[in-house]
């Protein structure tokens, strides 16, 4: 068993960076992303990591910078949050559509206007679409196990699609956890350093980023959705290998005390730790509720999710970040996912904890009390921002 | 290119959309995006070349009498080396659709 630190998650995350041996890293600063590029711009200059620091002067320029250095194989780093992924999200299409594995880690912040520096899943919504494979990390230790499946993952033959690790900001990026750390031989044979199957070198010369006629881009699009579906069973082939390693199991749907259960609490990213909390409570009183956990949002699971969901009666989806004109991006997926089905469960959206607003335990319950009542009077719209002012 | 790019399937397309084959633009007629072409007067031409040096799209070529003519698989019809054409030996005309 590795060591066991007492350690802020964006350190350990950047520690995760640093032992997964990466050749380059491009990034700017952004709250709350800051502490990462910090802590490895000083694992660079100190010479603890054998890597090129690119302090380039925007996200656009970041992410362009990887997708040059994955395009000659070297395996290449960046992170952000919020208006920093907006400026980079150009580039975040091509990156995947040029299938260069790049890993990103994003800090989840607000997306502007209003001005704020606090924690959702705006941003990551703003690129939903981009192509490609998408984590929710729930604590700090999944953060920086992350950085190591995703490398592995991203870098398969069969998969060669970028990673992003989404976290929330401060929620988990500027809290100190405690970390079990794994030993870097155990690292060095779970990631074996990148065998591009194409790059750019002089002695072979090839095209990366060309154009393509109206009449083949639809073959390539469709290329691209075959890869990033397809990657299903290798994510689970990563994520058993990573356990059998560490004893630490991932699965793309994370099902806490859901068999039976009449009404299902559904989250992702950090709120899934609070929610345990309060199905804790709402057991202990009686009432049949459970909790599940979206860890992988693209590709998005849907078999995975039916499986647990479609035996209850109601869902309580929970988004933290609002569709403005539409509602919440989970909850959209999750119907999604069960239409098909004539048995499906009653579905009640919140958006809730947009820009940092805490939500505690109580509120969880808040929420399924009303949802419970509200389907119960046959309201099928089910759908608030929760917690505004009226 | 062993066949046009219209016949390929999704599965045979390289891993993100590489290009393998070195220089293959070569094989994309550009020449179809013009809709006049230039016609040389070969009384007035000088043999200076600056159609040739000016022409963005690297069409023009020396020909065995010493004079460069656009090769119009590739002219796009932008008129440049008219416009540059110190003696006025170039003249842009209409290209007809061919029947």
């Amino acid at each position: 068993m590795g060591r066991r630190v007492g350690m802020e998650v964006s350190i350990a995350a950047a520690e995760a960076v640093k032992q997964a041996n990466v050749d380059v890293i491009s990034a700017y600063p952004i709250t709350p992303q800051t502490h990462i590029v910090e802590h490895l711009s000083e694992l660079v200059a100190n010479g603890e990591l054998d890597a090129e620091f690119f302090c380039v002067e925007s996200e656009h320029s970041a992410l362009s910078v990887c997708v040059g250095s994955e395009a000659t194989g070297a395996r290449s780093f960046t992170c952000t949050s919020a208006q920093g992924l907006a400026l980079m999200s150009e580039i975040t299409y091509i990156a995947s559509a040029l299938r260069l594995p790049i890993v990103m880690i994003i800090a989840n912040r607000t997306l502007s206007a209003p001005l704020s520096i606090w924690n959702d899943h705006s941003d990551a919504m703003s690129i939903r679409d981009c192509g490609w494979i998408q984590f929710f990390a729930e604590n700090g230790q999944e953060v920086y196990d992350h950085v190591f499946i995703s490398y592995r993952l991203a870098e398969e033959r069969e998969v060669l699609l970028p990673v992003i690790i989404n976290m929330d900001g401060f929620i988990l990026s500027h809290v100190i956890e405690p970390f079990e750390m794994i030993e870097q031989e155990k690292i060095d044979q779970f990631l074996p350093p990148y065998q591009p199957l194409y790059r750019l070198h002089p002695d072979r010369p090839i095209t990366m980023g060309a154009f393509a006629l109206p009449s083949i881009f639809a073959e390539t699009k469709k290329a691209q959705e075959v890869a990033i579906r397809s990657s299903m069973p290798k994510i689970l082939e990563v994520w058993k290998a990573f356990g059998d390693m560490t004893g630490r199991y991932y699965k793309p749907i994370e099902a806490y005390k859901a068999e039976d259960a009449d009404t299902l609490l559904v989250t992702m990213g950090s709120f899934g730790e609070t929610a345990s909390v309060s199905v804790d409570q709402m057991r202990q009183e009686g009432r049949s509720v459970g909790l599940v956990k979206i860890r992988l949002w693209r590709p998005f699971p849907f078999e995975e999710l039916r499986q647990v969901a479609l035996k209850a009666k109601n869902l309580v989806v929970i988004d933290r970040a609002v569709s403005v004109g539409m509602g919440g991006p989970v909850a959209s997926e999750v119907k999604a996912a069960l239409y098909g089905y004539d048995s499906r469960p009653s579905i009640y959206n919140f958006v809730a904890g947009i820009s940092g607003r805490d939500v505690a335990p109580s509120d969880f319950i808040k929420m399924v009390d009303k949802a419970e009542i509200e389907i119960e009077e046959g309201n099928k719209e089910g759908y608030e921002l929760y917690g505004v002012r009226e | 290119m062993t066949k046009p790019e219209y016949e390929w399937t999704w599965k045979e397309i390289p891993v993100g959309n590489v290009i393998l084959e070195p220089g293959n633009a070569s094989q994309y007629r550009t020449g179809d995006w013009k809709s006049l072409k230039p016609i040389l007067n070969k009384e007035v031409c000088i043999h200076c070349g600056l159609c040739y040096i000016f022409c963005p799209d690297m069409a023009y070529n020396l020909n065995a009498e010493g004079y460069f003519i656009a090769d119009l698989f590739y002219c796009k019809g932008c008129g440049i080396c008219a416009k540059e054409c110190p003696t006025g030996a170039i003249t842009m005309v209409v290209e007809e659709e061919e029947r």
